[in-house]
């Protein structure tokens, strides 16, 4: 309960707020974003498994985010960062599309 | 259903420890989702693109601006081009004018007006013919006249002819009758002086019974105009 509540928390404070995003973090934003979607679908999938765990969230969630800030870093120092976005993106969505899924058969045994 | 009572218990707990941290990094997740929406949709299509992709849009609007800049230059040098030749044509176009108008008052087909002479012949015996006439034109000629016309309706050009007329002159076929009115546009000084000379015009009517008198005009109108039909058999040489 508290968990939704601070998503829409920080969502209604980002929106408020107004913060533009600095110069340096900005190719990585969208990624780690994307990435710790991945974290939190898969987090759901646990949870209605029932194998849920805090820890294991909390260091799944930051070692996505980091990941993929990496792999876009590595991406953008090789000169192919473009593509190695793209792959991350369609890796992670093929990962969220799985564990969303897996969660819907949960839902509605379907 | 183990799922829905997990869910409604996961609702309804009381928080934790682990679960403060993940509502940080919910809220963390939240919070970025929406402030990268919205530098996305307000920054237009560049803050978002790759280093990469600026450098290719630079680079074609580079090309794009050469590619123009090039273009104006031609366009530039051909408008010079055009100027430049038209400015040529006019020029030219005024050179023909101005000698179409210098042949036309020697062909005698355009009035003319000017400072020059009135010359009057009195003849009561009838005895100034076409020689006298003839020697008249070419004197004036020889001192510089440019238009010439007897009693104000023959012009006298190249082709003119005069014929005794028993007691008039015919000019070109046109009669005229005495007293005879010769215009001369010229300089009227050398004009008069000309027709005065000893054994001259004045002299020669004088012989054959007439008076001659000049007049020095500060303008003459000559408005008589000659017929010139177009040439039958002689074309300009290219």
């Amino acid at each position: 309960m508290i968990a939704l509540l601070a998503l829409v928390a920080g969502a209604v404070v980002g929106l408020f707020l107004q913060p533009t995003v600095p110069l340096a973090l900005q190719p990585y934003l969208p990624i780690a974003i994307v990435a710790a979607l991945d974290a939190v679908f898969g987090a759901l999938r646990a949870y209605l498994d029932g194998v849920f765990d805090d820890k294991v969230f909390v260091i799944s969630f930051v070692s996505n985010v980091l990941i993929a800030a990496l792999i876009v870093y590595l991406g953008d120092q090789l000169g192919v960062g473009g593509q190695l976005s793209t792959g991350v993106v369609v890796v992670l969505g093929i990962r969220i599309f799985t564990n969303v899924a897996e969660i819907r058969r949960h839902v509605f045994h379907a | 259903m183990p799922e829905r009572s997990r869910v409604r218990a996961g609702l309804a707990s009381r928080p934790s420890r682990g679960q403060a941290a993940v509502a940080v990094l919910l809220a963390l997740l939240g919070f970025a989702a929406a402030v990268q929406v919205r530098s996305n949709t307000e920054g237009g299509n560049y803050p978002g693109a790759r280093r990469g992709d600026l450098a290719q849009l630079l680079d074609s609007l580079d090309a794009a601006q050469q590619r123009a800049q090039k273009q104006i230059a031609e366009l530039e040098a051909t408008k010079l081009q055009l100027e430049s030749s038209s400015s040529k044509n006019v020029t030219a176009l005024q050179q023909a004018r101005q000698e179409a108008a210098n042949l036309a008052i020697l062909a005698g087909t355009v009035p003319a007006t000017g400072p020059g002479v009135v010359i009057r012949i009195d003849d009561p015996d009838g005895a100034v013919g076409a020689a006298t006439m003839l020697n008249a034109v070419e004197e004036l000629r020889d001192a510089g006249a440019e238009a010439i016309e007897i009693d104000n309706t023959a012009r006298v050009v190249a082709q003119t002819y005069f014929a005794d007329n028993g007691g008039s002159i015919s000019v070109d076929g046109e009669p005229v009758s005495p007293p005879y009115v010769i215009d001369a546009i010229g300089s009227a000084a050398t004009l008069a002086v000309a027709v005065n000379f000893p054994g001259g015009l004045a002299d020669e009517v004088k012989a054959l019974g007439g008076t001659v008198e000049v007049q020095q005009e500060t303008q003459v109108d000559i408005t008589s105009v000659a017929q010139q039909p177009s040439p039958e058999y002689a074309s300009p040489t290219p």
